[in-house]
């Protein structure tokens, strides 16, 4: 099948020097020379392989990812212009841009959007200074540090339904620990945070900071490693202290995963589901419904397919753009300092 | 203030590897880093001291109006009662099958393709690593949808396998990512000798490549199998019925209709739950991290 010219050893022009000296090691197996090569040929440096055999290595992956995720994406942002509802027998229809006329003055969807900013970014900021401490922290020579590393990382290994479970027994206004150590320090009597109008969205918000602690923590402690420590010891001689070495070391060393890791984590907490869905469901009155819980009810609560699609794009397309505005922001601000 | 560097410079050069230490930490800097540190440990671990808690109180105890961080009399009744009240065993049963079956495919069909986002430059090998990004910020609510009308139309609604294979698809970004920068990590050097021996390009890729990567793959299997055996969303979404559920759905039924939960059989199936993926964490917690940073190593 490979053409002719393939089966030609790299030839004369392939690694000089290194043949004699690594015959000499490959004899070990004792294996006979085969003189074909399967595959197209080329020369055996980086780009030792063609586009066919790329592509069947590539192929295995490729289908699933072509029929379950970038299709998917696609057939959804159709979906979304059309009348689509679960268990219907009528054809579905186009209806062009209807959906999005009718979400503009959903003002229940709109509350749901705004919670979810609210959500994402209350998490995100909060999450990126505490894993930022915590990886300076662990950036250091701290006796137990070990054992730090290892319950930092904790979260990060249950489930979400199990953090949900967790946090709602520290919650419990009777058996819930935090009730009863505000009992012990006579600050009240304590409230049950889960379903108080004005407790809810800060209680759920804090569980979501301690859920992403782990990820935040292990890209920026990569990031700190990273760092040259000659320029902190330079740094360090000239006097500066422990805030300018930050500023002027430190910072500029791990921004770019700070950026990354603070972006994904905005994109994921927005489109987070499970740990709100076992905390609150999306109550007390809605106070905590996020867009992801009221586009799945929409969809498999009331069958809308069609609206809960539209929803969907009109979440990424808000996203991407606050993302871009976001991180165009940051680069920029980086080169005027 | 010479002093103290002349003092503490090769005692600190001494005392680092890579990690940088308190360049010039004073005592009572040091007694501040240890109280953050402490405050962390206590913020990130009491959540789950109050599981395993409550998981272990007997039901008097946890109906008493000053609920303890020790059981007085610790019991095993909640973990029976759990047992009896809910299909546990027959859900953890589908959650393995389905996390075993979803790793060992994503990994299989994983690994060639990361040896070409690797190693190739071209087209193919950019369009995977911007599938990759751009997967992470797609909203699953957009992908649901289709996902549960293909997925009817192929009859996979409501069984296992319709579930693996949305596991498979989900688990790849982060399986490809991780596995490319294991790949990066093997010296081209080594596949060039194999190649100037006469090995043919598959020979090289089973008896050189593989070798030099299976730590990494075992790895980034686990780390597939934690991620299904921990998921929800797409497991409430396409399994119905409850012999067929996993886990984590199995474990939203002890929460009730209004909330009012039985506290003690609810810590005990959670607890249970989660030690499975505790225990893999612990095993490739060096890995992941590792793993992401070689990832994101520029190349």
């Amino acid at each position: 099948m490979t053409s002719v010219t393939a089966t030609k050893r790299p030839g004369p022009d392939g690694p000089p020097g290194g043949r004699s000296g690594r015959d000499g090691h490959g004899g070990q197996g004792g294996r006979p020379r085969r003189s074909w090569r399967p595959g197209p040929s080329g020369p055996p440096q980086g780009k030792a392989f063609g586009d066919r055999a790329a592509w069947f290595l590539v192929l295995p992956a490729l289908i699933p990812i072509l029929i379950l995720s970038v299709g998917p994406l696609l057939y959804g942002i159709a979906l979304a212009f059309t009348d689509a509802q679960s268990g219907r027998t009528r054809s579905t229809q186009w209806i062009g841009t209807l959906n999005f006329q009718d979400l503009l003055h959903d003002t229940l969807f709109w509350e749901s959007f705004r919670i979810g900013l609210v959500w994402a970014v209350g998490v995100t900021v909060p999450q990126f200074l505490l894993a930022l401490g915590l990886a300076l922290l662990l950036n250091q020579n701290l006796r137990l540090r070990w054992l730090a590393r290892a319950l930092a990382i904790v979260p990060w290994a249950m489930p979400e339904v199990v953090v949900g479970i967790m946090w709602r027994l520290v919650y419990n206004p009777d058996a819930g620990i935090l009730n009863e150590t505000i009992r012990d320090l006579g600050l009240g009597d304590g409230r049950d945070w889960l379903t108080g109008l004005a407790t809810a969205l800060p209680a759920v918000i804090l569980v979501g900071i301690w859920a992403g602690m782990p990820q935040t923590t292990v890209a920026l402690l990569a990031g700190l490693q990273n760092t040259p420590r000659e320029l902190h010891e330079a740094a360090a001689l000239d006097g500066a202290g422990a805030w300018r070495r930050f500023r002027t070391v430190t910072w500029p060393a791990i921004k770019p995963i700070a950026l990354a890791i603070s972006a994904l984590n905005l994109i994921w907490n927005f489109n987070s589901f499970a740990l709100v869905y076992v905390l609150t469901s999306g109550g007390p009155g809605g106070r905590t419904r996020l867009p992801m819980l009221f586009a799945y009810e929409e969809a498999f609560r009331y069958g809308q397919f069609g609206y809960a699609a539209a929803m969907g794009c009109v979440m990424v397309a808000v996203i991407s753009v606050l993302l871009a505005v976001y991180l165009v922001g940051r680069l920029r601000g980086g080169e005027s300092r | 203030m010479r002093r103290g560097l002349v003092r503490r410079g090769p005692l600190a050069r001494e005392a680092s590897g890579r990690e940088s230490t308190g360049l010039r930490t004073g005592r009572a800097a040091r007694t501040g880093q240890y109280l953050a540190l402490l405050a962390y440990l206590v913020f990130l671990a009491f959540p789950f001291v109050w599981l395993i808690s409550t998981a272990f109180k007997p039901a008097r105890e946890l109906g008493s109006l000053h609920p303890t961080w020790i059981p007085e009399n610790p019991t095993l009744d909640n973990f029976r009662q759990a047992f009896d009240e809910q299909p546990l065993l027959q859900a953890a049963g589908n959650s393995l099958v389905a996390a075993v079956s979803a790793a060992l495919i994503a990994v299989v069909i994983a690994t060639p393709m990361a040896y070409v986002m690797a190693r190739h430059r071209g087209r193919l090998a950019s369009a995977a690593t911007g599938w990759v990004v751009v997967s992470q910020a797609f909203p699953f609510v957009l992908v649901i949808i289709p996902l549960f009308l293909i997925l009817k139309n192929l009859h996979l609604i409501n069984t296992l396998w319709g579930l693996i294979l949305v596991y498979v698809v989900w688990s790849l970004p982060f399986a490809l990512w991780m596995l490319a920068g294991y790949v990066r990590a093997v010296p081209t050097e080594l596949e060039e000798a194999a190649a100037v021996d006469g090995a043919g390009r598959v020979r090289t890729l089973v008896s050189v490549v593989a070798p030099l990567l299976a730590p990494g793959i075992v790895a980034t299997a686990l780390f597939a199998f934690i991620t299904a055996w921990n998921e929800f969303f797409f497991a409430l979404v396409l399994l119905k019925t409850p012999e067929k559920q996993t886990l984590p759905v199995v474990l939203t039924h002890f929460l009730g209709a209004e909330g009012v939960a039985d506290l003690g059989p609810l810590a005990a199936a959670a607890f249970l739950a989660t030690l499975p993926s505790l225990v893999l964490f612990a095993f490739i917690q060096r890995r992941i991290t590792g793993g992401m940073t070689a990832g994101a190593v520029k190349h």
